[in-house]
């Protein structure tokens, strides 16, 4: 039977055919569905680790103790999980292991659009890129008998497109899950560097070995058509020149690490032209260049942003215009705090008291933007902290005009180092946890810090206040974001204290409660036209007829805008309820 | 047969998930190979959201290039402008008229174009403007808003009205197909 499936729902469907018996993952757009599908399979012990290198080390456990694995992040999330990952691929597997990285090229939902292709070659590990849902499902199949085969951690590279697209898939009755023993073996285990240069060795002989699979496996196949014409391409690039080339001869590589040589060779002395197509970096490229081959790449195909089938008729000459050319001038949606979201308070407390405010990601990302423009700076995961007190120790002044902003999935996953770094060298930072009970940017995933586990079932909940204090900070407070006032006279009071402090702002996410609607009027009598409720940027406010009004079907009652108005036109039912 | 290419836009939050569903289920029952490309990542925050469906003896990319949709279905006024020129010559785009004000449009920073219904005439030939929000609100619930449109859509393409309703059988929680059916009509019958 067919069905139509997104490449995360068909690489979910890899696992439970193809045997895998753990699974666990942090989230990350284009990768989060993988382990939400796989949850569905009750027969996977499947799991959201606190971020990805943990992910990636309870994988690399259970495979060394013998079940089929896979571990699954966005590209970001593998520089986090880099480091077991490299010296894994010298000690080996023994129930296979698969890596999924769900790269961003276009940058969706990323922060910058790095091409996970090189930690194949890096890492020196064998690398699957499957062109559709199909072939995402099966190349799960062929990783994990690759891994097992080579001893071999193995590397399945998707991207946006792959796993955000619906394609058709064979389903297929699911294999056995045979869990292997578990023997201890040092040699093989524990890397020391006795032990690391002997498989280091080995790492060379495996690459020639892999090879020789890369020259034979059908996954790696010429298409042949017109010799005119001959194209080297791999994963979506695949879709995009069998559109706008239907009469090329193609070299489709799904096996992409280590490289068929030979196959490039014969493919290449047999076409007129060769052209190599490939999303983001010329990372077949420079390997077929090196290889002697006269071929055209990124000398005319965009390196940046993702291909379509017009990016590459146009860079070949065909006459078409240019992307975009042809749009209205129209204004941008960009995303927004939705109504009620608790972050809002926090950000337009922030921009009252002008502090630089080192930030982090996730939702309140979007505080950066207008109108509540209360963000200095976004560089990854976690570095909200120890940028603080980066900010510091350039200029001590600083201290009492910066606090660091970080969500609640995001302190587990990476903050929490940054603060005991703070601790621990004097700092005197403020750090604010906004803890919204869900890791909302992601689309609402469990953490730590919620009490549920990937499946929903309740669990041990991490005591942030308790944390925070055990780690060495005296002054922790909890506070609810919608009491702005108090909010306010917390933050100025601790940013002038010289001690380190954590405010934690609590309050859950509106999409993740239910409201009762008590909504909010604006009394037009009272209404003098001022636009300080605008200035929240609530996108359920508007303002013409220099009276404001709110928009009933997505006001959810928060009060925001009624404490910031002057006039006390906001009124209704506002449901600040005590936080427990 | 010729790839048929749609192409749906809107707001997060406006229920575009349902219907690209709803819209892949119909294309799979029948009996064509598809391709769906979904990029939803702020599908909750407001952003402006994009479905594209590919139907045909033989899809390969799952993208629809500009000036080749047959058909848009836009939830909002102004998205329907974003991409009116993804529309092919001779093809047809089904409008809600509605209008949610961008955030750069409610600090001010830009102002929400004038004679948005004006504009799209001009690029193109075939656009039906419904008031999806109204027949939604008839039929019992505004979020039926999608289904609606869905209705409005299957008037423009070759697909039976029997197909439609099996899809939407096949997609909604039991608990809402009454509902859903009795939108899909609305927008049906216009
Ligand atoms: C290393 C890395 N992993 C994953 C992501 C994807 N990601 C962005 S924000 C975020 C979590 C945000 O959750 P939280 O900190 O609780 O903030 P919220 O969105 O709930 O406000 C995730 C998983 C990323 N950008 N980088």
């Amino acid at each position: 039977m067919k069905v139509l499936l997104t490449g995360n729902e068909a690489i979910a469907r890899g696992a439970y055919e193809f045997g895998v018996a753990v699974a666990a993952a942090y989230p990350g757009t284009p990768s989060t569905e993988i382990l939400e599908n796989i949850a569905q399979y009750r027969e996977i012990k499947s799991q959201w680790s606190p971020n990805e290198k943990v992910a990636m080390e309870v994988a690399v456990g259970a495979s060394i103790a013998g079940a089929r694995t896979l571990a699954a992040m966005k590209h970001v999330g593998v520089n986090v999980a880099a480091d077991p990952l490299f010296t894994l691929s010298y000690s080996g597997v023994n129930g296979g292991l698969v890596l999924v990285s769900a790269d961003d090229p276009g940058m969706h939902s990323s922060q910058n659009e790095q091409d996970n292709r090189y930690y194949a070659k890096f890492a020196k590990i064998p690398m699957f890129e499957p062109s559709d849902s199909q072939e995402a499902k099966d190349f799960v199949g062929l990783s994990l008998d690759v891994s097992e085969a080579y001893d071999v951690p193995v590397l399945l590279r998707s991207t946006t497109r792959i796993s955000h697209s619906k394609t058709l898939v064979e389903l297929n009755a699911a294999s056995e899950r045979l869990v292997k023993s578990y023997v201890k073996d040092i040699k093989k285990n524990v890397m020391i560097p006795g032990h690391a240069r002997l498989k280091r060795l080995h790492l060379e002989e495996r690459y020639k070995k892999l090879q020789e699979y890369s020259e034979t496996t059908p996954v790696n196949r010429v298409e042949w058509a017109d010799k005119k014409v001959g194209v080297i391409t791999s994963g979506i690039a695949y879709q995009y020149v069998k559109e706008a080339m239907p009469d090329a001869s193609i070299l489709k590589l799904g096996f992409t690490w280590p490289l068929p040589d030979k196959m490039i060779l014969d493919f290449a002395s047999r076409v007129e032209t060769l052209y190599v197509i490939e999303e983001n970096e010329p990372y077949l490229e420079e390997h077929i260049k090196a290889l002697g081959v006269v071929a055209t790449g990124k000398d005319i195909f965009p390196i940046t942003g993702e291909l379509s089938a017009r990016i590459i008729e146009r860079a070949i000459g065909g006459e078409t215009h240019l992307p975009g050319q042809l749009a209205e001038n129209v204004p941008m949606r960009p995303p927004v705090l939705c109504p009620g979201c608790p972050h809002r308070a926090v950000f337009y407390v922030l921009k009252q008291l002008k502090l630089h405010v080192t930030g982090d990601i996730g939702c309140y990302t979007l505080g950066a933007l207008s109108p509540l423009d209360s963000m200095d700076t976004t560089i990854c995961m976690g570095a909200s902290i120890p940028m603080a007190l980066g900010f510091e120790k350039a200029h001590p002044e600083l201290a009492e005009k910066t606090v660091a902003v970080i969500g609640d999935s995001t302190f587990i996953h990476s903050g929490i180092t940054g603060l005991i770094d703070i601790v621990y060298n004097h700092g005197t930072s403020t750090v604010l946890i906004l803890d919204n009970s869900t890791t909302a940017m992601t689309g609402h995933q469990e953490n730590p810090s919620t009490g549920k586990t990937l499946q929903k079932d309740p669990t041990t909940q991490v005591d942030m206040e308790a944390l925070c204090r055990a780690v060495g900070v005296k002054r922790v407070f909890t506070v609810d974001p919608f009491a702005m006032d108090e909010l306010k006279e917390l933050i100025k009071r601790e940013v002038a204290t010289r001690e380190p402090s954590v405010i934690i702002a609590k309050r859950p996410c509106a999409l993740i409660v239910k409201h009762e609607a008590p909504l909010l009027t604006i009394l037009h009598d009272n209404c003098v036209g001022c636009k300080m409720c605008m200035r929240v940027g609530c996108p359920a406010i508007s303002h013409g007829n220099k009276k404001s009004t709110i928009n009933a079907a997505l006001c959810i009652g928060c009060g925001v805008c009624a404490q910031v108005c002057k006039f006390s036109a906001i009124v209704g039912d506002i449901p600040l309820t005590p936080i427990s | 047969m010729k790839t048929h290419n749609i192409l749906l836009v809107g707001v997060g939050g406006q229920g575009t998930i349902l219907a690209s569903k709803i819209l892949a289920e119909v294309a799979t029952m029948q009996g064509h190979d598809v391709k769906m490309s979904e990029i939803h990542g702020m599908a909750q925050r407001g952003g402006s959201v994009v479905t594209q469906v590919r139907m045909g003896e033989k899809v390969y990319s799952p993208l629809i290039e500009e000036g080749d949709a047959d058909n848009i279905v836009a939830f909002e006024k102004l998205e329907a402008l974003r991409y009116v020129h993804y529309l092919r010559e001779g093809g047809s785009i089904v409008v809600n008229d509605q209008q949610i004000d961008p955030m750069t449009v409610i600090t001010g920073a830009h102002v929400y174009p004038p004679e948005v219904m004006e504009k799209l005439q001009e690029r193109a030939s075939d656009v039906l403007v419904i008031d999806a929000l109204q027949l939604a609100r008839e039929v019992g619930s505004i979020r039926a808003v999608n289904v609606v449109l869905l209705g409005a859509l299957a008037r423009k393409m070759d697909i039976t009205k029997e197909s439609w309703l099996e899809a939407i059988r096949r997609t909604v929680p039991a608990k809402f197909l009454a509902l859903n059916l009795q939108a899909f009509e609305a927008g049906y019958s216009g």
